[in-house]
């Protein structure tokens, strides 16, 4: 392209007829213009929104800030604060590799049995993919407030039918045994968003591939093993990715349970203890909100934000090599 | 889709039963089986994710007294409850906060990118797949990663803590999600199109509006819906810019606030809560098939 602009210039000074080079170069320069324009919002988004936070991110870290007071240096304090003394990070990370490990697998493969069991669903599919997808759409807030109502040990319905069956009654959200998996409940009641991909992807899985299997006399399970499972990789993929995107992310649930669970929410006037009961509950987007907004430690803050971009950015990474697809263009 | 099983073997024929008859009614009766089997499955599973729903609405019919008991079915029915949430101050002001904050917030993100996604989609230049990896990246990031500068800028810059603004502006500057899946539908639309409106003398802002833009009415209703309950549903953001001003609280924030001055009312709290899933179940069933759609284009695509 150089060469191509460097023999247009040389051209240009000669007056007359424009030249087919001289035509070009006035194409690129409106093209490079039209694409600038297309784009200035993002450019202007990303650059404001984006890069410079990031960058005064990376500053913060290595300074002492309360937001009041000019910030000051302080070399690798925060990091050293955050890593040995800040009772509140490790339990943190523990809660996300639990979360992940526990919450995205249970997640995925609910949701690819839900996915499975409503492409088998011959009558009132209809009513029952409607039943199946509501959930995932309830604010969370107001989704989590409801299961801190339905598992709360003392009047909760959840409880109450144990009781009833004779089965064991946890404390759910009062309880650190059992927080992580009461929320992991809450998530498999919002499993809509997955089983719909599931079910498109399923409705993909070419039919002759199931008949030649079937006329092979395989069982339903060496169906699944060999013919669906493969051919559904990719998205299994995807969903145990971006799964594992939305546990770095995960904010307003076990922050709301939390609260509700200890009692101590909204204007009371008392001091919430993050994490309740017992830390189990903390996660990392929740410790940027403790040391940047409740304790005014800048600083940490922003260490914690830095250690959250890396995870996702690694997640990210894994997600755009596997999936390609995503950076193939038509032309 | 690549790891495709071909079956190694020609298929071996079963033999020819005897009596068909007799094989054809196993096979009815399996498959009867089979039909049961699946649906009460299904049941099963309706019944995990209607009961909390169900329970919840029976709560917030209860009467204070009863609401204090294990009781599941409420002795009298308090339609009465859902008129005392909804007249509790403030209750108003946050269903107008919360629609100004989705409503500009979604018109907003749709407009600004658009033009972006149309840019990602259909024009070749240098730089494109790095634009492109950036969106997704920006698309995965936890919101806190950023949240500290954004909140000095916005609070001590501009000095609009305590209103919806930091939401509302940044929205006019696309947005990565939007961005994302509205690209991965352009792509669909052959080239041909854009061609054609280009011999017949349309400048790129015309093809886009005249053209495009009617063909990807599906995607763009996807798009807006997402969006719409994404503002919704943002807790994290009105925590930080709101909290300290609760004329501009908006309903998932002020939901937690009404859990904490009624704390031992869950029949209260739960009418409130209702109220609060209501609108989003209500543009659900008529937005239904746009709905699916998107979530779909989110997985299968590419």
């Amino acid at each position: 392209m150089a060469s191509v602009l460097g023999t247009a210039q040389a051209d240009a000074t000669v007056p007359a007829a424009p030249s087919p080079q001289y035509t070009l170069r006035r194409k690129r320069r409106r093209e490079r213009v039209r694409n600038l324009a297309f784009l200035s919002p993002w450019l202007i988004g990303f650059s404001v929104f984006f890069v410079y936070p990031l960058v005064s991110t990376v500053y913060f870290s290595f300074m002492k800030y309360d937001g009041f007071k000019p910030p000051v240096w302080n070399g690798v304090d925060n990091w050293k604060y955050v890593f040995s003394d800040y009772p509140f990070f490790w339990p943190a990370l523990w809660n996300t590799l639990w979360l992940v490990v526990v919450m995205v697998t249970l997640r995925v493969a609910f949701g690819l049995g839900i996915g499975l069991l409503i492409t088998k669903i011959k009558s009132g599919a209809g009513f029952f993919r409607t039943a199946f997808y509501l959930p995932y759409l309830a604010p969370p807030v107001a989704a989590t407030m409801a299961f801190a109502f339905l598992l709360n040990p003392g009047t909760g319905p959840a409880n109450n039918i144990l009781h009833k069956i004779g089965l064991p009654q946890p404390g759910w959200f009062n309880d650190p045994a059992w927080s992580k998996p009461a929320l992991t409940v809450l998530a498999l009641w919002g499993i809509g968003d997955l089983m719909v991909i599931f079910m498109a992807s399923l409705l993909d899985v070419p039919k002759e591939q199931y008949e030649a299997a079937e006329l092979d006399g395989t069982g339903p399970w060496q169906r699944f093993r060999y013919v669906t499972l493969p051919n559904i990789s990719p998205i299994l993929m995807f969903a145990v990715v971006t799964g594992v995107i939305q546990t770095m992310q995960y904010y307003t649930q076990p922050l709301v349970a939390g609260k509700v669970a200890s009692g101590v929410i909204g204007g009371s006037g008392q001091q919430f203890e993050p994490g309740y009961p017992d830390k189990s509950t903390l996660t990392l987007p929740q410790l940027v909100y403790n040391l940047g907004f409740q304790r005014f430690d800048t600083g940490s803050a922003c260490v914690i934000a830095l250690v959250l971009f890396a995870l996702a950015m690694v997640f990210t990474a894994l997600l755009m090599r596997r999936r390609s697809g995503f950076l193939s263009a038509e032309d | 889709m690549t790891d495709v099983m071909t079956p190694a073997t020609t298929p071996a024929l079963g033999e020819r039963p005897a009596h068909r008859s007799a094989a054809a009614r196993t096979a009815r009766r399996r498959s009867a089986l089979h039909w049961i089997a699946v649906h009460s499955l299904g049941i099963a599973a309706a019944l995990f994710f209607v009961l909390p729903f169900v329970f919840v609405l029976l709560t917030a019919l209860m009467s204070d007294q009863q609401a204090l008991t294990r009781d599941l079915w409420p002795r009298t029915w308090e339609w009465s409850n859902f008129s005392t949430v909804w007249d509790t101050p403030g209750f108003l002001t946050w269903w107008r906060n919360t629609l100004l904050y989705a409503g500009a917030g979604t018109l907003l993100t749709v407009v600004s990118s658009i033009p972006v996604a149309y840019a990602l989609a259909k024009f070749r230049f240098r730089g494109r797949n790095v634009a492109l990896m950036l969106v997704i990246s920006t698309m995965m990031l936890p919101p806190q990663v950023i949240i500290v500068p954004m909140y000095l800028f916005w609070a001590k810059q501009l000095h609009l803590s305590g209103t919806l603004w930091p939401l509302i502006i940044p929205m006019a500057f696309g947005d990565a999600f939007t961005i994302f899946l509205l690209r991965q539908f352009l792509l669909t639309i052959p080239k041909e199109y854009v061609d054609a409106a280009k011999v017949d003398g349309c400048g790129e802002l015309r093809t886009l509006v005249h053209v495009i833009l009617p063909m990807a009415k599906p995607a763009i209703a996807a798009v807006a819906l997402f969006q719409f309950f994404y503002c919704w549903n943002d807790y994290f953001g009105p925590q930080i810019y709101a909290s300290e001003n609760p004329g501009a609280w908006t309903l998932s924030y002020g939901l937690e606030s009404f859990k904490g001055a009624h704390h031992t009312n869950w029949n209260l709290t739960m009418a409130a809560t209702v109220l609060v899933m209501a609108p989003v179940i209500v543009v659900f069933f008529f937005a239904q098939k746009a709905f699916i759609e998107g979530v779909t284009l989110t997985g299968v695509k590419g």
